[in-house]
């Protein structure tokens, strides 16, 4: 049978959630750069100078590039070839678990909401899988910060409220989270199915590459109207005013209800953490 | 550029104006959620404060355990909001500078007018690059918060924004 050996993928989670938090993406890096050439006051070009200064000190001297090394958070992807004979969400776990104690992360997560007694570890995880063709596993991890997640908002719209409704609601939403969440920010946006899948889908929209754009007509004019409208409010980083408030709107749909317009707003600080691995099967036998 | 040394004179505190860039040098207090919770328990039930707040700084952050030949992690600044149902206890006791990230409720800058606070914000997420200006850091209160404990910092040149000045001005766009 094929399968992922456990310590390759404990060793796997490790380096990658150490990484993740301190090697910021390429990406990211030249969307700050193209944003500070953009502004023209002194407060918003000292905090993008800072951000870009940061995060070289971060990968230069292998520290956090933020204090809030966040929750763990995986969408997994499992080729239905594979086979486990041991508790997969359990590996995971304990990749973190390392991760956090040894790389020196901050642990910042409690055992129950109400009795907020810190685990110790950062464990557990938030770990989403599903099941795709093929023999590899493929990890997608972000450690995610609160002051950003704080700031989320779902709404259940009435369908009669369309795109217009959509369009105030993501723009409400970065008003009321002014410079909380660590602006410039990126927003996730997902529109449809029901309460819980707009929610999912708007964080898998945060996991798609920087650069890309939404396959949907429809989704991608909306992502580029919602990013241009975001910019024009003048929050600017750290909402000290400025053209840059988001580096990129990433909207995801799907299919709803005849009397539905789900609408989560995932929101992402510029200390946008993420990376992903894929793992091939290997003959066990 | 101004500059600053703790503890900070009331002539110091009331000449800042909000959109000042400021470094400040000498001691500062960490604490966010969980000590803020117990600072205040404590108030009530002892009917006096556990700290002298008079000229001090608190600083709202959490930071990432120190790597050795370190002495501190990455420590930038937490949302402030959070703080707000606290701090504004705090502020007439004397506590009267805080730094964190963001704005803050109507109640807050009511407080702060009436008992001329200021509110400085530190950039979020260049937590790296802060620890530059931390010399030292040591637990002086509350060890089983964890990265929540009271910290005595010792800072150089540590970089801030005046957000709210003492006279209810906001440097914040929205
Ligand atoms: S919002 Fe992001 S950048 Fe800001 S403190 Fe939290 S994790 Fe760090």
């Amino acid at each position: 049978m094929l399968t992922i050996p456990k310590d390759k993928l404990i060793q796997a989670v490790k380096d990658m959630a150490i990484d993740a938090n301190i090697n910021l993406d390429q990406s990211v890096v030249k969307k700050l750069k193209a944003a500070l050439k953009k502004e023209t006051d002194r407060l918003p070009i000292n905090v993008l100078e800072n951000i870009i200064s940061n995060q070289d000190i971060a990968r230069n001297e292998h520290l956090p590039i933020c204090q809030d090394t966040g929750i763990a958070v995986f969408l997994v992807e499992i080729g239905y070839e594979l086979s486990f004979e041991y508790d997969l969400e359990a590996a995971l776990t304990e990749g973190i678990r390392q991760a956090y104690i040894e790389g020196y992360l901050r642990k910042s997560v409690v055992d129950h909401p109400l009795k907020r007694k810190n685990t110790l570890d950062n464990t557990p995880p938030i770990i989403h899988m599903k099941l795709v063709v093929g023999d590899q596993l493929t990890l997608h991890f972000a450690p995610k910060g609160a002051g950003s997640e704080n700031m989320s908002r779902l709404a259940m719209l009435t369908p009669g409220a369309g795109k217009q409704g959509v369009v105030d609601f993501v723009l409400e939403t970065v008003r009321l989270a002014g410079g909380k969440p660590c602006p410039p920010i990126i927003i996730g946006v997902g529109i449809g199915g029901n309460f819980e899948k707009s929610a999912l889908i708007a964080k898998e929209a945060l996991f798609r590459p920087l650069e890309d754009q939404a396959e949907d007509p429809v989704d991608r004019e909306l992502e580029s109207e919602l990013l241009e409208a975001v910019n024009n409010l003048d929050i600017g980083p750290m909402a000290l005013g400025g053209k840059t408030t988001c580096l990129a709107v990433k909207v995801n749909s799907y299919p709803c209800h005849i009397a539905s317009l789900p609408v989560a707003c995932n929101i992402q600080c510029h200390a946008a953490r993420k990376t992903h691995v894929t793992l091939k099967g290997e003959h066990n036998d | 550029m101004i500059k600053l040394t703790t503890p900070i004179s009331k002539s110091d505190r009331l000449s800042l104006k909000s959109g000042d860039e400021v470094l400040l040098s000498g001691i500062i207090y960490t604490a966010r959620d969980a000590a803020h919770k117990k600072i205040l328990d404590y108030l009530k039930s002892k009917q006096e404060s556990p700290f002298e707040f008079d000229g001090q700084v608190v600083y709202y952050v959490g930071p990432t355990p120190a790597k050795p030949g370190y002495p501190i992690g990455s420590c930038g600044p937490t949302s402030s909001y959070r703080m707000d149902p606290f701090s504004v206890e705090l502020m007439p006791r004397g506590l009267k500078i805080m730094i964190g990230k963001g704005d803050r409720s109507e109640n807050f800058k009511d407080i702060l007018k009436q008992t001329q606070s200021v509110y400085l914000v530190a950039i979020g997420g260049i937590g790296a690059l802060l620890a530059k200006s931390v010399l030292k850091s040591e637990v002086i209160a509350y060890p089983e918060l964890q990265s929540e404990a009271i910290h005595r910092l010792e800072v150089k040149d540590f970089p801030c924004i005046v957000a709210y000045d003492a006279y209810g001005n906001d440097v914040f766009h929205k």
